[in-house]
């Protein structure tokens, strides 16, 4: 099929046109320089074991210079390739002392590499350093000052102080551009070093030195240190004197230079429309650069600022004008450039469509272009369709779907339908060509067409009906479950046009189980549809479906799903037409846009990596929160603008409560009175749903405020069960420690663990999130404790998914038992845990929140709390703050206390009022039947709650009191 | 900042490497090869996340390079400083192989050392780079020449030292355009651009302020693109509009963007001073028409005919035609009329050489090819 494959035309043409001479006559000399590359390594990448490491040592020490650098060249050799030549320290760190300087850099950069490994051997490099950083060559004292900085030797760092700061100030540019550097590294070892020694005040006095290079790297450092910074507050602060330094030197510095001041300029805010305007117009030239990244810096600071000037003023328009043309060449650089730049564009053109929006034709896919580029550009020639141009898209699109690459056919088919979604009138041109490509009978593009189709049928309900019946002509090939699930969605959708549609759906129905999930539940809704609009024949069939969902399958979401289509069948078919057969609302235009709060902030790192991965920073990088970067709000909105600000710093990915619950009422119900459950108020409904979102339904069992008697017995019963749902009150909250990372996926050797201890119907349980991060699918998963404190153990082998693929998480409970042998660990709570899979054995340490082992019957008589409160000696009492402790305000805060405690099996034995203040006695028992006893004292108004607990076994306060700053706090 | 910076060869076995932070530990150099170099399937995208940690990746030849990072850092900047160490380490030994790697890492580290500070790119101009990291050793040198490097080194114009002295002071300027044309199988045209460069080859002396127009007409009206409506045409001469152009480091960005003329104090030898992207009135030097039949299942005709449109009196050297064949070709059978043409399995591709120099105009050549595939196309 190579009509598909186009053929371009790629002329290397032209060659030299014009050949300007001037002052000529004649051919220059071809003048190439020779470049003496020293003595070739020949034995550079050989084994080294024992005997080598012993023939190197004696080769360093040899007293002839030219053998003791190719001895050091060798040392680094082994080095690369990553031998364990740390062993030759010494004798490497004596040929320091050398006026050689390619032999003084290569021990540096052995230095470098093994200092941290050897401290005290490092220190003896310290003098020669010192010694270094006085050298009256420039280019010596800056690599001292340089390597120094990457020894991060506590011992080291203390010397290198005073160095630092005299190479701060040093004559010669190329020191203090170094030095500038050499801050960052310091603060990145010991920040508060930095900040007690003035660094930062010297560094920020290099901003306005006269060599431009030196602002560059001083603007770098600055920016680095400000990210990182622990208060997560700027330490230095820009100031439009500063501004204007920084675009002075933009002009003379570097190409790497210019993209550190953009994008520092890029963290500033004007303060008003007129200063940003003025630094737009220093910026504008940038954009002729011939280095894509200040290209791309520069795009990001004018996309930022323009945020502020008013949208309709002439001078936006222009630069609108002006931004396309760079965006459009950075097509035609390097492959992995574009591909960068692509990924920006796609959030440019979501930001500012009418950027790009004539330059339909270079997103063009080439053929020899890597599939990481055509993908991309497939991605914004869709967010590019529009009217005008949609008739050239759909016959690019046609062309691409007969391409080599599966992906990319997918993707390709897949926009034809996101065409026919966003452009009407396009729609039925769509359509048509997506037949032609079923016709095509390629397998998985008439499974992609066939979903495409189903989206299509949403928009334009009532329309392209008349293709059903080519679509059925290919229900046998249809192997994935989307394509299944879409073709069963149309069959059930149009059950009344489809004559035979009752047979359809009974073929698909004999390998019921074998089904993925998605194409079950589709199944049934389908067949229910199917049978409200045809009840007279098939009714066998519906019967068959709800019982295959609702008694063969464990599924809980089928089971569920088909447990409300029966109830709602049997008691009022009517209500059940009302809710299955409801009017659907139409789907959106654009369904994958980002959420414009996301956006906003990726266009503040436009060229950053977070722009490639279209993810916050702070989804792929480590530790620091950071802070979360906005587009400053137009000038002239005011006050508007700070509260939508405000409303971008809140994940707003689930959504409200009330209104969830609104919808489900509302929607699926379609009003109180049709609901086979209409009985139950809506309250209950209410705390339902929001433990729903709280995490499980843990303690709704048998726990009231209103009695702080102990739960006596589990119910067992589904019915007990519902009832206890329906009978709960107001929400109850056990506090659940967030999921922590146990085992980084590095450390696991691609497997990512993380979990937390969570109590559920008086069973303690291990929640773990198994993420494969590796590249094969992993499989035989086993879990292993250590002996610890509390004796704790699995009570059944370990469930995960098996195997895992690569890229997948999976939960898994694990149910565990305090009957394991007792071993007491150092902290009290410490858990050591092996998990074991096909790859390796991986262990582990974590802490068990000691809230989690409180136990439910730990409620004390009040007569035998009060005996073994004074029994228990004075000196195993232990007193703590609980500082800030949210709601303390209210007047019912001790109420609010009583009744977190008690959801988390702290019970309250009596309470008493003090002076104005309240006094709560509480006890708990732990799963090894510790007793212990706590006063608490809480004073009205103070966010301050004093405790002091009793305890034969004092060694636990330490975790019942991180316990109770968990549950008040959480 | 990056924190890392390997080269491997294709094996995956480390050449280079060169670690700047701390967050970057050995296991990331195992990490690469395990999920990149090693990868079962198809690499996706240069941009790589293993566990937290992002690798940038570049293939040049049969070398991988890989720049690795746990921070934010700016992608476009990574790569093309990336790209840059390619250009450095090509003007220093030449090709990019595992030999010449092997060869010089010493070289490579003292140049990594000293382009790379902290993961901060510092000044990569090679001619800078070539005063002071020469393999030699420079203890030779007066105070004053450490001085005069240390000042270019870090200087406004850091791409050309001072002092430089020629007998002959010549310049030459070579014009390179690259003809980028996309066609329908219809053969309509769908989008065409040509991108150009003006590469430089200074030997002038001193610190020379050079100025530099095309026309300066051309670059007045591509200022004036969008603003005004007016017809370039309606001035009667000839007039290029360009879309866009980019300029080395050397020109002075914003006195083009006031005053728009291009000056520069150029660097010594060969660089390229600008390059430029235009879409309006494009002839196209040729036209190739090719002819798709499919024979039976297994088998397939191309013809390829190509016809020149430029005049008579200019030459057409070195014409290479590139038909990509699919991946499971089996076999060719060529019949060419004019020049060579050969079957290159590795590059699945049919290459078509025209080895004659003159290429008469709306002269055309013939050519007939049969694939037989080994199985059905995309069975």
């Amino acid at each position: 099929m190579l009509e598909g494959l186009r053929i371009f035309v790629l002329t290397i043409s032209a060659h030299s046109v014009l050949c300007i001479l001037i002052a000529l006559i004649g051919r220059p000399t071809t003048r190439t320089r020779n470049f003496p590359q020293g003595k070739h390594l020949s034995v550079g990448f050989l084994v080294s074991d024992k005997g080598e490491i012993f023939e190197l040592k004696s080769e360093l020490n040899n007293d002839k210079k030219e053998k003791k650098k190719e001895a050091v060249k060798k040392v680094i050799a082994s080095m690369t390739v990553g031998k364990d030549v740390s062993a030759l320290f010494p004798d490497v760190v004596n040929c320091m002392q050398t006026d050689n300087l390619e032999l003084k850099k290569l021990v540096y950069l052995y230095l470098m590499n093994y200092a941290k490994s050897q401290p005290d051997m490092a220190i003896m490099a310290v003098n020669t350093f010192v010694k270094d950083c006085e050298d009256p060559n420039p280019l010596i004292r800056a690599l001292a000052v340089r390597t120094m900085g990457c020894i991060r030797v506590d011992k080291i760092t203390e010397y290198l102080c005073e160095p630092l700061r005299k190479c701060l100030k040093d004559e010669d540019p190329y020191v203090r551009k170094t030095a500038a550097v050499c801050v960052a590294k310091l603060y990145d070892i010991n920040s508060s070093m930095v900040e007690d020694q003035g660094f930062l005040d010297q560094l920020k006095d290099l901003l306005s030195d006269s060599n431009p290079m030196v602002v560059a790297n001083a603007v770098a450092a600055l920016s680095e240190i400000n990210e990182s910074s622990s208060s997560g507050s700027p330490l230095v602060e820009m100031t439009p004197q500063t501004v204007n330094k920084l675009l002075t030197a933009l002009n003379e510095c570097t190409e790497w230079g210019q993209v550190f001041i953009l994008d520092s300029l890029a963290n500033y805010s004007p303060r008003d429309e007129r200063e940003a305007q003025s630094t737009c117009e220093r910026i504008t030239p940038r954009l002729a650069h011939a280095n894509a990244a200040v290209v791309l810096s520069a795009v990001k600071v004018l996309m930022k600022f323009m945020e502020m000037l008013p949208s309709d003023s002439e001078f936006v328009t222009s630069l609108t004008k002006k931004l396309a043309p760079p965006l459009v060449t950075l097509l035609s650089s390097e492959p992995e450039v574009q591909y960068v730049a692509l990924r920006n564009i796609n959030l440019i053109v979501q930001k500012r469509p009418d950027i790009l929006k004539h330059e339909m034709k270079v997103f063009f896919v080439k053929y020899n272009d890597p599939i990481y580029v055509k993908l991309e550009k497939l991605d914004i020639m869709i967010r590019l369709a529009s009217q005008a141009n949609v008739a050239q898209v759909l016959s690019e699109l046609k062309e691409y779907a007969t391409e080599v690459d599966v992906d990319f056919v997918r993707k390709a088919v897949r926009a034809i339908g996101r065409c026919a979604i966003k452009v009407e009138q396009s729609a039925e041109r769509c359509v048509s060509t997506l037949l032609d490509l079923i016709q095509t009978k390629v397998n998985y593009v008439v499974q992609e067409a066939i979903v495409v189709i189903k989206d299509i049928f949403r928009k334009y309900p009532n329309k392209y009906e008349s293709i059903i019946s080519t679509l059925c002509e290919n229900l046998d090939t249809l192997d994935e479950p989307e394509a299944r699930a879409s073709m069963i969605w149309i069959i059930g959708e149009y059950a009344e046009r489809i004559d035979n549609a009752d047979e359809l759906l009974e073929s698909f129905l004999e390998g019921f189980a074998d089904e993925n999930s998605q194409v079950q539940l589709q199944l049934l809704t389908a067949i229910v549809k199917l049978f409200l609009k045809r009840p007279s024949d098939t009714q066998e069939l519906v019967q068959q479906v709800l019982s295959l969902a609702t008694q063969d399958s464990d599924n809980p979401d089928l089971r569920d799903r088909g447990f409300i289509y029966w109830r709602l069948l049997s008691t009022d078919p009517a209500a059940a037409k009302e809710v299955v057969l409801a009017e659907k609302p139409l789907i959106s235009e654009e369904t994958d846009l980002l959420e414009p709060t996301l956006l906003d902030e990726l266009i503040c790192h436009i060229s950053s990596l977070a722009s490639v991965y279209h993810k916050p920073p702070s989804a792929f990088v480590e530790g620091r929160a950071g802070i979360r970067k906005s587009l400053p709000a137009s000038a002239r909105a005011g006050s508007e603008g700070v509260e939508s600000t405000e409303s971008q710093a809140a994940p707003a990915v689930i959504p409200a409560q009330d209104s969830l619950i609104g919808d489900l009422l509302s929607m699926d119900i379609g009003g109180p009175t049709v609901a086979p459950v209409a009985a139950a108020p809506a309250a209950p409904f209410g705390s339902a749903a929001m433990d729903l979102l709280g995490g499980g339904l843990d303690t709704l069992l048998g726990e009231t405020s209103s009695s702080p008697a102990p739960p006596s017995a589990l119910a067992a019963s589904s019915a007990a069960l519902l009832g206890d749902i329906f009978g709960a009150p107001a929400a109850s909250a056990t506090y659940v420690a967030p999921k922590t990372t146990w085992l980084p996926a590095e450390k696991g050797k691609g497997l990512d663990i993380s979990g937390s201890f969570v109590r559920r119907n008086g069973q303690l349980f291990m929640d773990l999130t198994f993420s494969n991060k590796a590249m094969q699918p992993m499989l035989g998963f086993a879990i292993q404790f250590n002996k610890n404190s509390f004796g704790i153990t699995p009570a059944s082998p370990l469930q995960v998914q098996s195997p895992l693929p690569p890229g997948v998480a999976a939960d898994a409970s694990l149910p565990l038992a305090t009957t394991g042998p007792v071993q007491k660990m150092e902290p009290l709570t410490t858990l050591q845990v092996a998990v074991k899979n096909n790859v390796d054995v991986m262990y582990f340490a974590c802490q068990i929140p000691m809230h989690a082992l409180f136990v439910e019957d730990g409620q004390m008589d009040k007569r035998v709390f009060l005996a073994t409160w004074k029994e228990i000696p004075a000196q195993n009492e232990v007193q703590y703050t609980i500082t800030n402790v949210m709601h303390s305000a209210d007047s019912n805060f001790t109420d609010t206390v009583v009744s977190r405690m008690q959801q988390n099996n702290v019970f309250t034995i009596a309470k008493r009022n003090v002076e104005g203040q309240d006094m709560l006695y509480q006890s708990l028992k732990l799963t090894n039947g510790i007793w212990v006893l706590n006063e608490l004292k809480i004073q009205p108004g103070n966010p301050n709650i004093t405790l002091s607990l009793k305890s034969r076994t004092p060694n636990v306060a330490e975790g019942v009191f991180q316990a109770y700053d968990n549950i008040l706090h959480g | 900042m990056i924190g890392g910076l390997f080269v491997y060869n294709h094996k995956g076995e480390v050449l280079i490497s060169r670690v700047y932070r701390d967050d970057i530990g050995r296991n990331a150099v195992d990490a690469f090869r395990v999920n990149v170099i090693h990868a079962r399937q198809q690499v996706r995208s240069p941009v790589t996340n293993i566990a937290r940690t992002s690798f940038f990746h570049i293939k040049r030849a049969n070398i991988w390079m890989a720049a690795v990072t746990k921070q934010n850092v700016n992608a476009a900047m990574v790569f093309e400083f990336m790209l840059k160490v390619i250009d450095v380490m090509q003007s220093y030994f030449g090709k990019i192989s595992e030999e010449n790697i092997k060869n010089n890492f010493v070289l490579i580290y003292e140049l990594l050392d000293e382009i790379l500070d902290f993961g901060y790119p510092q000044n990569t101009d090679t001619g800078v780079l070539k005063t002071f990291i020469t393999q030699q050793g420079i203890k030779s040198q007066t105070k004053e020449e450490q001085a005069q490097i240390t000042s270019q080194v870090t200087g406004q114009i850091g791409w050309r030292r001072e002092g430089i002295k020629y007998r002959r002071n010549e310049l030459f300027l070579d014009v390179l355009e690259y003809v980028n044309l996309l066609m329908s199988p219809q053969g309509q045209v769908l989008s065409a651009h040509v991108a150009g460069k003006v590469v430089m080859k200074s030997y002038l002396s001193g610190m020379p302020e050079c100025k530099f127009g095309i026309n300066d007409k051309i670059v007045m009206e591509a200022k004036g693109k969008g603003m005004t409506t007016e017809d370039p045409a309606r001035s009667g001469k000839p007039v290029v509009v360009i879309d866009d152009c980019q300029f080395h480091q050397c020109v002075k960005l914003s006195k083009f963007e006031t005053e728009h003329s291009i000056s520069f104090i150029p660097p010594d030898g060969e660089f390229e001073l600008m390059r430029y992207r235009t879409t309006k009135d494009i002839s196209l030097p040729f036209r190739v028409i090719p002819l798709v039949r499919e024979v039976g299942r297994t088998k397939m005709e191309v013809k390829v005919v190509l016809k020149s449109n430029f005049k008579q009196s200019l030459l057409g050297q070195k014409i290479e035609v590139k038909i990509p064949t699919p991946l499971n070709t089996s076999g060719v059978q060529l019949i060419c009329l004019k020049g060579k043409a050969k079957y290159k399995a590795s590059e699945n591709a049919i290459v078509w050489k025209c080895v004659f120099a003159c290429f008469p105009q709306m002269k055309q050549l013939l050519k007939v090819i049969k694939f037989s595939e080994s199985s059905a196309w995309q069975d």
